[in-house]
């Protein structure tokens, strides 16, 4: 059979089209919202109208099998509509109330996970790894997992003093929003790359191989019509290999991640932040990571013994003192810790206040 | 089909509570030769520590140079099935909304020309087709574009626009972020599908200050909702917050950044002059407290992961802009925007790195944009700083 006739330019189907009727009636008139569980929320209209949204983890990466499964539930209970939201976890949306209990009963019953929503641990935004991507310098779906197996009650029930967010980078091109997470992984190289000078010069452009240097440490090599690299000013980011692949930076034995912590994005309280360096290296393990389970573990912890209410993680180490975070959390702190890049002489404690 | 590869160091990825990307892979590899290989091989690479995927090579559907990311195995005689193994990335809905018969669809497709893998969603907010091989690339996209789906954007084109809920199911939201997302998909489809920019260009939209999808940490051009007037304060529902366990004056009052709020134990009273918008209150006090007055959004531009001069979080450009469909305002703006970016910015340089190395005054002259005080944290603090020649009058007061 013929393949049908294509279309170009026509964009994504209208959104109206998959919206349930309840929030075609009250779109952008919904009053308050409440949340009954840590995986259940009810939305109320001004109208009185009521939509129950019921979360559940996913791994993100979903086969069809699964994919159908999470469409028929959804046709069962939900009239068909459910979402995804931006950090992957799987919503129905339920109209009639009636159909609340026995869809979670039907969840419970074929093992989804329920939770998520509130002052806890949500899913983790994260990018494709060694499942589909060239620069990956760990694999960020095993490190999802083992994360969230070990933090599972923090979805499901346990409350923190607010939401942790977390994320998985599996390079420094940070494909996830690693950079203003509560707490974040990214995966990163510890080598200079080695320049293969027979495949530079058909497969690299020069000028955009040296532009993407951050630090200059790419020069051209006139005589090899290739380029060459100063040693001790690369910083092993990585970008020159993604312009010019023959600059292979990938070494299994000194690869592995970094942790940050203290981002967020929303304007709550205090302007959005960016993660900081708590961790420099830890080797890769795979496939259960324990060493960076244990680490993150042991941020996680302290931030929930030692904040306030409604703090995030950032907060409350601002609050603490960078000084007392690593006190209590018991990381050490090294060389790597202190910048040497672009914006150093900012990140100087130029006060004599600070605690012991 | 015949039988799974022996994986033990991924099986150990299929223990402990959370679903696992693991059994995900292994339903598709039982019923596909492409999921069999990419099993097997991240199999091996959890062996050896290390990916065996390729970038590169033009590859994607005619008359399009984005939508298709090229993927090769760098084992391609180990595992053949995915020697090629293509991502192809789908234009989502606005808001993530889906029905059980759209999901059905894409599956039915997607196992007829793909491995079966997807993602929901990937970063930007594509949906994402996890592998497939060259040849199936143009049935695929027949089969969707002539069901009304169409790709998204990859390479230095526009991608994928995205949004957090929006008006759709809360109540915090100061403008339709399903809309304008929606809107300008469409206006710039060819920009979307054809790169042509020194490098991406990502937009992303947020009702309001919360900022559920991230968009200022993680799009060029920022769009967040926001409010001119005073915040309406429901004080009965004040008391039923603090009969409910909540302590106003602790996690209200004092948390609030310009501590322009105040509770005697009976009326929580806010001085609006002062409130910068933050979030905090109504966040926290959803029944009792709601913006009220003029909406509109600030626009943002600027931020993106650390390569090449490190991180950046978008900073203000536009303070407040009505947002009224056909938003015309923003798309003319935003053409404006690329016109500078087209004019000055270098291969794989993003639109906030070109303003930072040419200056803002040189990027406000040109969108024609007055200097605010709300685009700065704090003005300069050197005392040396460019005099354009018309601004040096002789023998002026001034």
């Amino acid at each position: 059979m013929a393949a049908p006739q294509r279309r170009t330019d026509i964009g994504p189907p209208h959104y109206k089209d998959f919206l349930p009727p309840v929030i075609q009636k009250n779109y952008g008139n919904w009053k308050y919202h409440e949340i009954l569980e840590p995986g259940v929320m009810v939305h109320v209209a001004n109208s009185g109208d009521k939509i129950w949204s019921v979360r559940v983890a996913s791994p993100r990466l979903l086969s069809t099998d699964t994919l159908r499964d999470i469409a028929d539930i959804a046709a069962k209970y939900c009239g068909g509509y459910l979402r995804f939201t931006t950090r992957n976890n799987i919503e129905f949306l339920v109209s009639d109330e009636k159909n609340l209990n026995p869809l979670k009963e039907e969840l419970k019953k074929k093992g989804y996970m329920m939770g998520g929503i509130g002052p806890r641990v949500s899913n983790i935004v994260h990018t494709q790894g060694w499942i589909h991507c060239h620069s990956a310098a760990s694999d960020a779906s095993g490190l999802v997992k083992v994360l969230m197996d070990e933090f599972a009650e923090y979805f499901t029930k346990k409350e923190l003093p607010n939401r942790v967010r977390l994320a998985v980078a599996c390079c420094t091109n940070m494909c996830g929003a690693v950079h203003c997470s509560d707490i974040a992984i990214v995966a990163v190289h510890r080598k200079i790359p080695q320049i293969d000078h027979e495949k530079v010069p058909n497969m690299c452009e020069i000028p955009s191989t040296i532009a993407a240097c951050p630090t200059g440490a790419i020069s051209p090599d006139p005589a090899k019509k290739s380029v060459k690299i100063k040693e001790d000013k690369c910083m092993y980011c990585g970008n020159c290999f993604t312009v010019c692949p023959p600059m292979e930076i990938h070494d299994p034995e000194y690869d592995g991640v970094a942790i940050v912590a203290g981002g967020k994005v929303g304007n709550l309280r205090t302007p959005p932040k960016f993660s900081k360096l708590v961790v420099p290296f830890i080797k890769n393990n795979p496939p259960r990571w324990p060493e960076v389970v244990d680490a993150v573990k042991k941020i996680l912890n302290a931030y929930e013994k030692g904040a306030m209410k409604h703090e995030r993680v950032g907060e409350w180490i601002e609050r603490i003192g960078w000084e007392k975070f690593f006190k209590v959390t018991g990381l050490p702190f090294t060389h790597q810790h202190i910048d040497d890049f672009l914006i150093a002489r900012e990140t100087f404690r130029t006060s004599a206040a600070f605690k012991w | 089909m015949s039988e799974l590869p022996k994986t033990p160091l991924l099986d150990e990825l299929e223990k402990g509570p959370w679903p696992s990307f693991v059994t995900e892979i292994k339903k598709a590899a039982k019923k596909n030769l492409m999921a069999k290989d990419e099993l097997a091989q991240l199999e091996k690479s959890y062996t050896d520590k290390r990916g065996y995927w390729k970038h590169g090579g033009i590859v994607g559907v005619r008359g399009y140079g984005a939508g298709v990311i090229g993927r090769y195995s760098s084992l391609p005689d180990q595992f053949p099935n995915v020697a090629n193994f293509h991502t192809v990335r789908i234009n989502s809905i606005a808001g993530f909304f889906y029905t059980s018969d759209a999901i059905k669809m894409m599956c039915d497709i997607w196992d007829k020309y793909g491995s079966g893998l997807t993602n929901f969603h990937g970063s930007t907010g594509d949906i994402i087709l996890l592998g497939t091989n060259t040849e199936n690339l143009e049935p695929l996209f027949a089969e969707f574009s002539s069901r009304g789906w169409d790709l998204g954007g990859s390479g230095s084109a526009m991608r994928t626009p995205s949004c957090c809920v929006g008006p759709a199911r809360c109540e915090w939201s100061n403008i339709d972020t399903l809309d304008i997302t929606y809107s300008i998909t469409q206006e710039f489809q060819d920009e979307l599908h054809r790169p042509a920019f020194p490098y991406k260009f990502k937009f992303k939209t947020a009702g309001c200050a919360v900022d559920c999808i991230a968009s200022i940490a993680r799009a060029d051009c920022s769009i967040i909702g926001t409010w001119k007037g005073n915040i309406a304060i429901d004080q009965d529902a004040v008391k039923w917050y603090e009969k409910n366990g909540m302590n106003i004056q602790e996690e209200i009052v004092n948390r609030c950044p310009t501590k322009c709020m105040s509770y005697d134990g009976k009326t929580l009273k806010i001085n609006d002059e002062d409130c910068s918008r933050c979030m905090h209150c109504i966040a926290k006090m959803t029944k009792a407290l709601k913006p009220t007055g003029e909406r509109g959004a600030t626009i943002l531009i600027g931020s993106k992961a650390p390569f090449v001069i490190g991180a950046t979080l978008s900073w203000v450009i536009i303070p407040f802009m009505k947002m009224e469909p056909p938003y015309t305002e923003l798309k003319e703006f935003t053409r404006k925007v690329w016109e500078y970016w087209d004019e000055y910015g270098k291969n794989r340089e993003r639109i906030g790195e070109l303003i930072i190395r040419r200056g803002m005054r040189d990027f406000l002259e040109y969108v024609g944009i007055q200097p605010d005080p709300r685009m700065v944290k704090e003005p300069r603090r050197d005392p040396f700083y460019f005099w354009k020649e018309e601004e040096l009058v002789p023998n002026s007061k001034l």
